[in-house]
Formats: C-alpha cells, structure tokens, sequence
C-alpha cells in the first residue's frame, strides 16, 4: 500500500485541477460567498424582530396621540364607536386568567418536575420524556374543545350552582354569572395546555445542577428531600423561576383555547367565576372587520403592541437567565 | 437493620407521596383530554366527512365533510414550513460552523427566541398588515406567509439545537482534512444531523398546522376546496372554532370528530419524526 503523500509541487496540484478537483482558491472563495450569503440570511431574524415592533408602534401612534396612554390603560369602558377606548377590562381579564393558570399550574409541575428528575426510574423518565413533547404538541385549538366538552359544562353543573347558594359573599368566587364560561374554565384549560411545556424547561434545569453537589449532600446522611430542600433548590431557584415566567409568556399570549371558554365580555372581573375578555382575544375577535370605525384599527394594533411588549419583557428576561443554567449548548 | 423512623423520614415520604399525587394529575388530566376528544370525536367521525368539502347549509347540519379544511391546512403548513426550511436552514448552519459562540452569534439566537416568544395573533395581526400594505386579501399566499414567519423560530432553533450537538472530533477531523467550513456545514454538519433536522421539521409543522390565530384573518376561510393560491382557504383549526359557534348539537358533534382528525393528525407527524429520526440515526456516527 502507497501512502498517500501531500501536494507538494505544482505539476501534482495540477494534475489534480485537471481531475475535477477544484482548486484552494475557488474552494476558499466558495467558503467565503457562503459565509457572506449566510450572514445575509441570519439578519431575517433579528429584521423581522424589529420590523413586526416598529410595525405595530407606527400603526399604534395615533391612537396614543388621542389619548394617553394613562387614560387607555385605566379606561373602564370600551366603547369604539363613540371613541372611548379603555384597555382596563381586557388587562385586568388578561391578569386574572394568566394569574389564576399559574397558581393552578406551578405547584403540580414543579413536584412533578422534581418528581422525574430525583425520584423517578429512568424507565419511567424515558418513557415521560417523549410524552410530554407529544402532549406540548396537540394544537391550542384541541385544548379549547376540551374546555367547551369538559370544563364548562362541569363548571356550570356543579362549581356555579354551589358558589350561588353558599359562596355569594366569598371574595374571588362569589359572581352573578350564570355560565360555566369563565376565568376558572379559562385558566384550568391554559393552566394544562403550559404544564408539558413548563415541566420540561424545569427538568432540563434540574438534570443541569452539578450531580456532585446532590451527592457531596446525600453522602452526609440526609435523605432525598432534604438533599432537594437544602442542596438543589437554592441552586437552581433562578432557573425554576425563569421557567414558570417563560410559561406565564406563552399563556400571555395563547388566544384561541382561552378565546372559547372565558366569556368575552368587556368588564372588570372581580371574581374567579366571573366572564372575562383576555387582549389576545379581543384582537382575533375584531380586527379585521372594524375599518370603518376611526382609531378603531390603531386602538386593536396598540392592544397588540401592549401585549408583546408584555410577553417580550418576561420572555428576554427569562431567556437570559435560564442561558447561564441550562449551559451554553442548550439554549 | 431496622429503619428509624423520624422526621425526617416522615417528611420524605409525604413529599414523595405529593409528588406522585401530582405526577398523577399531570398524566392524568393529559390524558382525560386524549379521551375526551378521542370519545367525543370518534362517534361523528365518517368517511364522508374526511373525503368531501362542505355541501350547502354544511353550518345547519347540511351534509358533506371538512376536505377543503383538512386539505387547505396541510397545503399552507407544508409550503410554509419548506419556506421556513429553506430560510431557516442558512441561519442553522451558519450559526454553528461559522459563529459559534461569537458575538453575533448570541445576538442571533437571542432573537429567534424573541421571535419564538411572539404570540401567533400578534404574527396574524402583523402578517394582515403587511397585506393591506402591498394589497393582498385573505388568501392561500397570506396564510403561508404568515405560517413561514411563524415556524421560522422553532424550525431554526430547533435545528441549532441539534447541530449543536455534533460530536466536535467530527468537526476537527473534518478542518484536520483540510475542509472549508462551508463544506462542513454541507457535507458533514447536514448529513450527520439529519435525523434531528427531520424531527426539527416535523415539529415547526406541527405548530403550524395547528396554529388558529395567525391564520384567522390571513388565510380567511371559505367552504370551497382550495384551489388557487390569492383566494381565501379554509383551515383545520377554524374549521373546528366555527363549527363549535353554531348553536346546532350535529354540527358541534362535527367539530368533535374534526378536533379528532387534527390531533390525530399532528400526534402521527411527532411520532412519525420520532420514527424517522431513529431509523435513520443508525447511519450516523456516534
């Protein structure tokens, strides 16, 4: 066998052109034209970023300009056609469905988190793994009939009719709505759809503390809990945290599943029972059909510029943190 | 030895008894859903419905199926996601062979997340906008435009993920050769991850095919089959959200079955990827 030798005179590298190698130079060329036409591409994200918030603050302005953004943001009453636009009603729904998602949410994923990750069998966190990405992946939509066969019927069947008779006087539960169709359904259906998604984030945060800390711990005798009360959580606090506020930013924004069982009335809500009108759901109820009416437009783009600038605050934030947990090779 | 018990002892087992209470309410209520659509769903499922677009008064309880729905989702979520792919997949590579953990390179992947954090209304309410801008109607184009936008996030991210994993002896291997990082990117980074890039393309699908809001006022809706690419189209999704506010009982049950084809839908693209993506993993190098 000859061993293969390198180049080294001009006759070789020529011979090689001629069969059908192409040379240093074009092949240095081709490695630089892609690396510019790929740079080309990578700045359609970061543009497209700019553009949608440049977009929606340019379409916003002339509703700012007939209003400040105190009265739109206070304003009680929403009524298009005589020019008041007071975004209060869907804030305030917004906040109480997501709240109320959250409070229902957060307790079982974070056990269940730490469940899989110091507990469980790695038979039983194979299987789990797989099953959840399945679960995240069932559309908003299909959670949304869910809430209209399930959730609502057993809220107006059973939960509505008990608050009425003994509960009337109990703050946050005490309303005049006759329906199922609520906060509570609202948030029961978002507060499912996120689990999947924010019990892997969790995961993925614990399975990154350093094994070495859990053992050093379990090595003094402690049990498991204590090992996870004392050792793991403290480290890995800001990652869980940042976990849930990524959930709370997608349920910010999920309008379809929300949209059909939360009521859509346009007032206050002062109880957990009551009808609510989330933003999401105002702009995919109106937008598109309110041309004629003025400011009506800018009214609903502001309303979306609102929102994003919510979820983008929560969602930047929680990014940069969970970068520093989950290592530089996962997020 | 025989175990002592104390506190301690007494608080691990109530907070592992917790823990496999909510397990069980998580797994649980996951799956009431899969059996209340599956249940709901599967009684008023017909081959009628599947194979035949709406006939008149469809909305009344008239006959016919939701064809044009299942058909028009499909067109507008394969040709957005093969858009997304074809602008998605540059950024992927790039971000790999050429950033790496560079600067630009952190500043990129900080927007896709951006970008992926964006609410799918706030991609509908944008992608109308830009429409009436260059005047487009509700159309075919619209919702593939937007379902593109939509999936390019997930579908990028999700394949930086996964080539970022590549073994870096490969990638060493390769540049000991004497390979330009472009022919890395082309000839090792997209073959050895092929199986993930699959599975990446598989699930920007399935976001897209589901997603209702950013096709609510782009694609329209319309009980014709979709036939060209500047008319309205209707959509899985809003298929089952109209069909669900009509106050008729047959029609709803409708929406059921129609809920059913589209979970049944999306569960059989993820497995289908997680299929794909095993068996073509064994041509890879470990």
């Amino acid at each position: 066998m000859t061993e293969p030798t390198l180049p080294t005179t001009n006759i070789e590298l020529q011979s090689r052109r001629q069969a059908g190698w192409p040379s240093l130079l074009a092949r240095r060329r081709q490695d630089l034209l892609a690396g510019r036409t790929f740079f080309i591409f990578s700045l359609i994200p970061i543009s497209l970023a700019a553009f949608i918030i440049i977009m929606l603050v340019i379409r916003a302005w002339p509703i700012f300009q007939a209003h400040s953004l105190w009265d739109l943001l206070t304003g009680e009453v929403w009524k298009p056609e005589q020019g008041l636009f007071g975004f209060m009603p869907f804030i305030a729904g917004t906040i109480w469905v997501t709240t109320t998602a959250l409070i229902l949410a957060v307790p079982p994923c974070l056990l269940t988190a730490l469940y899989l990750s110091e507990y469980a069998s790695s038979g039983l966190r194979t299987f789990t793994k797989p099953l959840l990405d399945l679960l995240a992946a069932i559309p908003p939509v299909v959670y949304g009939v869910w809430g209209i066969i399930a959730v609502v019927p057993f809220l107006q069947n059973w939960v509505v009719p008990f608050a009425h008779d003994h509960l009337q006087n109990v703050p946050l539960l005490g309303s005049t709505n006759p329906t199922g169709f609520s906060i509570l359904a609202g948030a029961i259906v978002l507060a499912i759809m996120v689990m999947p998604f924010i019990i892997s984030v969790i995961y993925e945060v614990m399975s990154n503390i350093p094994s070495g800390l859990k053992q050093a711990s379990l090595a003094l005798g402690t049990t498991r809990w204590q090992t996870i009360r004392w050792v793991t959580l403290p480290q890995a606090m800001p990652g869980i945290i940042a976990a849930i506020v990524l959930g709370a930013s997608r349920a910010l924004g999920e309008t379809i599943a929300v949209l059909m069982v939360v009521g859509n009335v346009a007032q206050v809500p002062h109880s957990l029972l009551d009808t609510a009108y989330p933003l999401p759901a105002l702009i995919a109820n109106n937008y598109g059909d309110m041309m004629s009416v003025p400011l009506y437009d800018s009214a609903l783009l502001s309303v979306a510029l609102i929102l994003l600038v919510m979820i983008l605050i929560f969602n930047i934030g929680s990014t940069l943190v969970l970068r520093r947990f989950v290592g530089k090779d996962k997020l | 030895m025989k175990k002592r018990w104390n506190r301690r002892h007494i608080t691990e087992a109530i907070v592992k008894g917790c823990m496999r209470i909510s397990f069980g309410l998580v797994a649980g209520s996951l799956a009431l859903i899969l059996w209340t659509i599956i249940s709901q769903g599967f009684p008023s499922l017909s081959w009628e419905m599947i194979s035949q677009p709406p006939k008149g008064g469809f909305y009344l309880g008239g006959g016919g199926g939701i064809l044009n729905a299942i058909l028009g989702s499909l067109y507008m979520a394969g040709a957005g996601t093969v858009i997304a792919l074809i602008l998605g997949l540059p950024i992927a590579l790039y971000l790999e062979t050429y950033l790496g953990d560079s600067e630009w390179g952190r500043y990129v992947r900080l927007s896709l997340d951006v970008l992926w954090g964006i609410p799918s209304i706030v991609y509908g309410v944008f992608g109308f906008t830009l429409m009436l801008a260059i005047g487009l109607r509700a159309s075919m184009l619209g919702g593939i435009i937007v379902l593109a936008l939509l999936e390019l996030p997930i579908l990028t991210r999700a394949m930086d993920e996964v080539i970022r994993m590549m073994p870096q002896d490969l990638n060493q291997a390769a540049l000991a050769l004497g390979s330009t990082r472009f022919e890395i990117a082309v000839r090792v980074v997209t073959r050895q991850m092929l199986p993930g890039i699959i599975t990446a393309i598989l699930l920007a699908f399935g976001r897209g095919i589901g997603d209702a809001a950013s096709v609510l006022f782009t694609a329209g809706y319309t009980d014709r089959m979709p036939n060209s690419l500047l008319s309205p189209v209707a959509s899985l999704p809003l298929a089952i959200f109209f069909q669900l506010s009509t106050p008729f009982a047959a029609v709803r049950q409708r929406a059921y079955a129609a809920a059913l084809i589209l979970t049944v839908i999306v569960l059989a693209v993820s497995l289908g990827s997680r299929w794909i993506s095993s068996r073509l993993s064994k041509y890879i190098v470990k």
